[in-house]
């Protein structure tokens, strides 16, 4: 069992939005479930290039270049990273 | 013809992160060397180098912004953002005018080598993130300025060694001369991490007078041992007179001659005849004599070669003239990239302040520069022109004279 699925999902999504924070300067206000990722982070597509990199250093997965697809809210964002790593 | 003018200049060094910090530094000959044990760690073979602070930029530029910047960018936004509030250029002024950028820099050394490191350890080029490459190219500090003050004008990068931020103010001055710009951004960066710097230190050119940072850099001195590795940025802002007038600037100097030239000869040993045709045609081009000049901040770096070749070019142009000769690298070691710009911006503070910064450690001539006037004390003395001079690898020459604004 690697290190990060010994995270609780509420453990996962406070990480998560640690790196919207710390990462993308989002002020910890401005985040919630319902809201859209892109706008939110204000993401252009160099910012998903770095976005890969942040999943991997702290998840331990490495994200496919279409899986961004069907991640529209930041709802969905926590959904992904906690369906991959629980695998 | 278009007469050009300085409009306004900013420093980011060893010796001052801004201008005032280094108009007295310069004043009382303060030295910018430290002694870095990481480099003997790293296996150089001298640990001396220039001693800058580092930026803060978070809460300045947005991250997408810093994620782009190497080391030398951060630099030379600074010295950028400096120069622009020198010469009253704000946002909107840039965005409703044409304004361009020449800079020098001709390396990226840092980010080349940890993006590599990663892909090695990693094995996956897609775990690098966005920024590496835009840091690692020699174009990094244009294609960042240009995209963070939103410019219109010409935008590239000049790499000419040692000499890239003399030729970028040069060539700036070539095409608002011609009519082909209205004002340009001219300056040079240089990165100071050790990375960097190894090869170069492998040539065996850097002081080892370790115990003595402040002293290690004596260009001229007939004790000097090499050179100390420096940088930082400096930024010259350049306008055609009419445009100046034009937006009401305050107007500093006036470039009134580039030289340059190529060695045709070694591609690390220097001549006498480059630097000298250099600094002729500079002259020529300015249609001053050499008695005009009141003052010449000379390239010399402190090697025993290249300090001695320098000398007797200079002499062969000025003769016994006994114009004051100084070189600031003395003080802030050698800022390579950055070394044609910042020793124009330190000798616009001189200008501005009526006085020639010492050559500091330059205790005992050697033949050739028992032959000039190498002021080793600050002088109290009105400047109306200087000439500065840069050279480099490969033998590639650059001479400006700049004069004080007389309308």
């Amino acid at each position: 069992m690697s290190e990060t699925t010994t995270f609780s999902n509420q453990a996962t999504i406070e990480r998560i939005n640690a790196i919207f924070i710390n990462e993308f300067e989002v002020e910890a206000s401005d985040i919630s479930p319902e809201k859209n990722l892109k706008d939110t982070l204000d993401l252009d597509s160099l910012d998903y290039v770095d976005l890969v990199v942040l999943i991997d250093d702290n998840f331990g997965f490495k994200p496919k270049g279409d899986d961004f697809t069907t991640i529209v809210s930041i709802q969905d964002f926590y959904n992904f990273v906690l369906a991959n790593t629980k695998k | 013809m278009h007469r050009v003018v300085i409009t306004g200049i900013g420093i980011y060094s060893t010796i001052g992160t801004d201008l005032d910090k280094v108009r007295d530094s310069l004043f009382n000959g303060k030295s910018g060397i430290g002694f870095e044990q990481a480099r003997k760690e790293y296996g150089f073979r001298s640990a001396l180098t220039g001693v800058i602070e580092k930026p803060q930029l978070k809460g300045i530029l947005d991250r997408r912004t810093r994620i782009m910047l190497p080391e030398q960018g951060e630099y030379a936004y600074l010295a950028t953002a400096e120069a622009l509030r020198n010469a009253r250029m704000d946002q909107d002024y840039l965005d409703q005018h044409v304004v361009g950028i020449l800079y020098g820099n001709d390396s990226s050394s840092s980010p080349v080598i940890e993006s590599n490191d990663i892909v090695r350890e990693k094995k996956d080029t897609q775990l690098l993130g966005s920024g590496y490459i835009f840091q690692s190219m020699n174009s990094t500090v244009t294609m960042n300025l240009a995209t963070i003050f939103k410019l219109k004008g010409v935008n590239f990068t000049i790499s000419a060694a040692c000499a890239s931020g003399s030729h970028s103010i040069g060539i700036g001055y070539v095409l608002i001369k011609h009519g082909l710009s209205d004002a340009i951004i001219c300056g040079g960066a240089q990165e100071l991490n050790l990375q960097s710097m190894a090869s170069f230190d492998g040539l065996g050119a850097f002081s080892v007078r370790e115990l003595d940072p402040s002293r290690a850099s004596r260009p001229f001195d007939k004790n000097r041992d090499g050179l100390v590795p420096s940088g930082g940025a400096a930024t010259v802002i350049l306008e055609s007179y009419e445009n100046a007038v034009k937006r009401g600037a305050t107007i500093l100097a006036e470039v009134i001659g580039y030289g340059f030239s190529s060695n045709a000869a070694h591609i690390s040993q220097p001549t006498v005849e480059g630097p000298a045709r250099s600094i002729s045609m500079a002259l020529r081009e300015s249609g001053l004599d050499a008695k005009d000049l009141d003052y010449i901040n000379a390239h010399a770096t402190s090697t025993p070669i290249g300090d001695a070749h320098e000398a007797k070019a200079i002499y062969s142009v000025i003769g016994d003239l006994n114009i004051p000769v100084s070189s600031t690298k003395s003080m802030t070691g050698h800022e390579c990239w950055m070394a044609g710009a910042s020793e124009v911006v330190y000798s616009m503070l001189m200008m501005q302040n009526d006085f020639i910064a010492p050559n500091i450690n330059f205790e005992t001539p050697d033949d050739d520069s028992a032959k000039l006037f190498i002021a080793n004390k600050t002088l109290e003395k009105n400047i109306d022109v200087f000439l500065s001079n840069s050279f480099g690898f490969g033998g590639t020459n650059s001479t400006l004279i700049i004069k004080k604004f007389k309308p």
